[in-house]
């Protein structure tokens, strides 16, 4: 990725808003076509999302899910890698943190749970990464490949595990029981009933979600390692010049991406699910890719691009809910677009304003 | 020759083929003109067979059948008329090179190419498989263009001969009428020296000891051969030698970025794998800097900040920050000095490497190696890309340096710089190093040891 053609508010700033402007105009057309005034859609669309207490929560816990997923994709970015298994990582952590859960729901505190069930996601997660990361390491086995792979194994291996081992006895249902209070996040419209948050089952892993914004800022700008990863990712042969080793600097950093969709698993399993069920990561993990993407593999941008998919998410689903003809896959259908022109075709725009800011005069031009 | 082919536009001037002017505007024209290039790099697909290969971009339609029974007849009969046995249903990446060129040059003469172009023909070959390589080339009846650094070759197999010396045509001679002496004075040049003045190095103990190393690349093709060389402190010891002749391979070695096959390198009296083996961290740690030859490739990631890359390789330094996290404010301090004392311009630790230029971005690089105080100093190419103020510092420093008592190995691909900084030089080919000079030897024994004429054949 070559940046810095561009400068820095263009790059971060209005690149990310005309694609997104884009993907609007796009999404604007296909509400048109089904007969319906886009711009009522969009009012609806924001209304829902941020317009009251309840819909900013429920936003701000989507957003949750996705920021855990896009720092894990961006962490990977760093280092040059394409994680494409933040899915099935989350769906592992999951299972880590169900089994903390399960363990010690009974016999302590959440507050004692809680790190236990931290550390459980975040090693259940990085393991999951750990077998691509050692075999793109040492063997060269393209990670985009072995990690969608992983995803499907997780997916068999969850729906074996909740239907033939952690099963609640005498239930129909794949899922576990209900973890009781010593296994669940305290929710925050408990704790600041003067919110008004309503239902929304936002909880303190928000409160989790921003450290780990903290933590990943810190690891990349400013630590050895992350120094490391930026420098491999960069810049392979400097890297091995600068004696980095590549099978170390990999599997590192693919098991702190893994970690950080593990830790998913806290926000829905212990924050919302209370308990450990059949795909609680309903795509989560790939969303996670498009977030990182628009948010330029930094943790700021991670949040609000994770915010904008959270509105989404949230506006989206009153949108089906006021609006009939615009039915819940026309929500998939915008989502799409966004993902399209964030992600996908980030690049589109580029070369227009790399021509169009080409002219002006740069401070290199006088060095000599 | 990339032009003739198509690669690169011509900027100014025409091409002529049988008298008559011709555009060449791709590779596509070159073959309809008849002309086939033989790349010193071959352009094959490895895991195709030998005919595939061949028909590749000359398919004869959307179907392969009646294409493929086509080129077999041809390929037949052209391998029983110039000798060129190849099995046709081999795979590629199982030939050895030798095979694998002279399918290059099937390839080229199953397009009906008149005119060859051979680039570095026999850097990959044996001796026995370019001796046969000239045998088939000298009975073809075709034209054929060699380039080559070797000028025995030359001698053996061609009409005429012009030099290239930086992108000019030198001068052109007829074979008859030329001699290797002649012509490796053509070659090396006179050209005006930017002079330093310099005191007679006092070399001290020995630094650096390397005996009978050999490494091989990552195909197996030996890159240095047995070389054994010492650099005492106070001293510069130049390696000459055409570019791609394993000055790169041995310098990545010494500075651990390349594992060697046989032989043992002494630092300061002290065996380097003496516990296992080494990596560039190692190596660094024993007082060994590295100033790598392509500053762009290794010595620099281009995206970072000034101040990230004039650390890189020594991030891990305690000067840096303790413990995990990285102190930036001494970084950029640090950086700022650098910028002072080496007047790396623009002056900013913060602005992007890749927006300073190439003399610049050089001096980064040697402010960060020379400033650890190294007891050795691994020197490729300091002055390449690199504009004529910057030369003029980076020589002096490198000077500076070694009345500081510095055991300095320079690799250079310009003799003249070579010849201006170092008190011994030492000439490599074909990665072997072929002799030893004092830096006051004739430019013409220089050229002739540098194009493998042998020490004892030029004495």
């Amino acid at each position: 990725m070559s940046r810095g053609k561009l400068p820095k508010w263009v790059d971060y700033g209005l690149l990310p808003v005309l694609n997104l402007a884009a993907a609007f105009f796009v999404a604007g057309l296909v509400v048109l076509l089904i007969g319906e005034n886009p711009l009522e859609a969009v009012k609806i669309l924001v209304w829902g999302s941020l317009g009251f207490g309840e819909g900013v929560g429920y936003t701000l816990f989507y957003a949750t899910n996705f920021i855990f997923t896009g720092l894990a994709v961006a962490v990977a970015f760093h280092v040059g890698l394409f994680n494409i298994g933040g899915e099935g990582q989350a769906y592992i952590g999951g299972l880590g943190v169900g089994i903390a859960c399960l363990a010690l729901d009974r016999i302590v505190l959440w507050w004692v749970t809680f790190p236990v069930a931290v550390a459980g996601g975040a090693v259940f997660g990085a393991a999951w990464a750990l077998v691509p990361a050692y075999l793109q390491a040492k063997r060269g086995s393209h990670i985009v490949i072995t990690t969608i792979m992983f995803n499907f194994i997780a997916s068999s291996l969850m729906v074996y595990l909740l239907v033939n081992v952690l099963q609640k006895p005498g239930s129909m249902q794949p899922e576990t029981r209900n973890f009781e209070a010593g296994g669940q996040l305290p929710l925050i419209r408990d704790i600041l009933p003067g919110l008004d948050l309503g239902q929304a089952p936002l909880n303190l892993a928000f409160i989790l979600v921003l450290a780990a914004c903290v933590f990943v800022w810190v690891l990349v700008w400013h630590s050895k390692l992350g120094f490391e990863i930026r420098t491999f990712g960069a810049n392979q042969t400097a890297a091995i010049y600068a004696g980095i080793s590549p099978v170390r600097i990999v599997i590192i950093t693919m098991l702190i991406s893994g970690g950080l969709a593990g830790l998913m698993a806290i926000n829905e399993v212990m924050g919302s699910q209370t308990r450990l069920l059949l795909e609680f990561t309903a795509g989560y993990g790939f969303v996670g890719i498009a977030v990182a993407l628009m948010g330029r593999a930094h943790p700021i941008g991670i949040i609000l691009a994770s915010i904008l998919f959270g509105m989404l998410y949230q506006g989206g689903a009153e949108l089906a809910f006021e609006k009939p003809a615009i039915t819940r896959d026309m929500i998939v259908v915008i989502q799409g677009l966004v993902i399209l022109f964030a992600g996908a075709l980030e690049h589109v725009f580029r070369p227009y304003l790399e021509r169009l800011f080409a002219s002006a005069p740069h401070p290199a031009a006088q060095a000599t | 020759m990339s032009i003739i082919y198509g690669f690169y536009a011509t900027d100014a001037g025409e091409i002529r083929i049988d008298g008559k002017p011709v555009s060449i505007t791709d590779s596509k024209t070159a073959i309809a003109n008849g002309i086939g290039m033989i790349h010193q790099h071959f352009m094959l697909v490895d895991n195709f067979t030998v005919l595939e290969n061949v028909m590749l971009g000359v398919e004869g339609g959307l179907l392969l059948n009646a294409g493929i029974a086509k080129a077999r007849a041809v390929l037949k009969r052209l391998a029983d008329d110039y000798g060129l046995a190849v099995d046709l249903d081999a795979e590629v990446g199982e030939l050895p090179v030798g095979l694998q060129q002279r399918m290059e040059i099937l390839k080229a003469l199953f397009r009906g190419a008149d005119i060859l172009i051979l680039d570095e023909p026999t850097g990959v070959l044996t001796s026995a498989e370019a001796d046969y390589l000239f045998c088939i080339l000298r009975d073809e009846g075709k034209t054929v263009l060699l380039i080559t650094h070797k000028l025995r070759e030359i001698m053996a197999v061609t009409d005429h001969v012009s030099v290239m010396r930086r992108g000019e045509l030198v001068d052109t001679r007829e074979i008859a009428q030329t001699s290797v002496e002649e012509l490796a004075e053509l070659m090396v040049g006179r050209s005006v020296l930017l002079r330093v003045d310099k005191k007679p190095a006092e070399p001290g103990r020995t630094v650096l000891e390397v005996e009978d190393l050999t490494v091989r690349d990552g195909r197996g093709v030996v890159r240095v051969g047995h070389a054994s060389l010492c650099v005492r402190a106070g001293e510069i010891v130049g390696i000459a030698g055409v570019s791609g002749n394993g000055q790169s391979q041995l310098l990545e070695a010494l500075a651990g970025i390349r594992t060697w096959e046989t032989g043992c390198v002494l630092v300061d009296g002290r065996d380097v794998t003496a516990d296992g083996a080494v990596g560039p961290e190692e190596i660094r740690n024993m007082g060994v800097a590295h100033v790598p030859e392509d500053r762009h490739r290794m010595g620099l990631v281009n995206a970072f900040a000034e101040y990230e890359n004039s650390v890189l390789g020594y991030h891990g330094d305690p000067q840096y920050g303790s413990g995990a996290l990285m102190d930036i404010k001494s970084m950029q301090a640090d950086a700022r000095d650098k910028i002072e004392k080496y007047d790396i311009r623009p002056p900013s630790c913060t602005l992007k490497t890749s927006m300073f230029s190439g003399g610049n971005q050089q001096k980064i690089v040697l402010a960060r190696e020379i400033e650890r105080d190294p007891v050795v100093l691994l020197v490729g190419q300091p002055t390449r890309g690199v504009d004529i103020g910057a030369i003029e510092f980076i020589h002096k420093r490198l000077l500076e340096l070694r009345d500081q008592g510095k055991g300095i190995l320079l690799v250079s691909v310009e003799l003249d710089e070579i010849r201006m900084l170092a008190n011994r030089v030492l000439v490599m080919f074909d990665g072997r190093l072929v002799g030893e000079r004092a830096a006051d030897a004739s430019e013409q024994e220089f050229g002739l040891m540098m194009s493998g004429v042998t020490e004892e054949a030029a004495e």
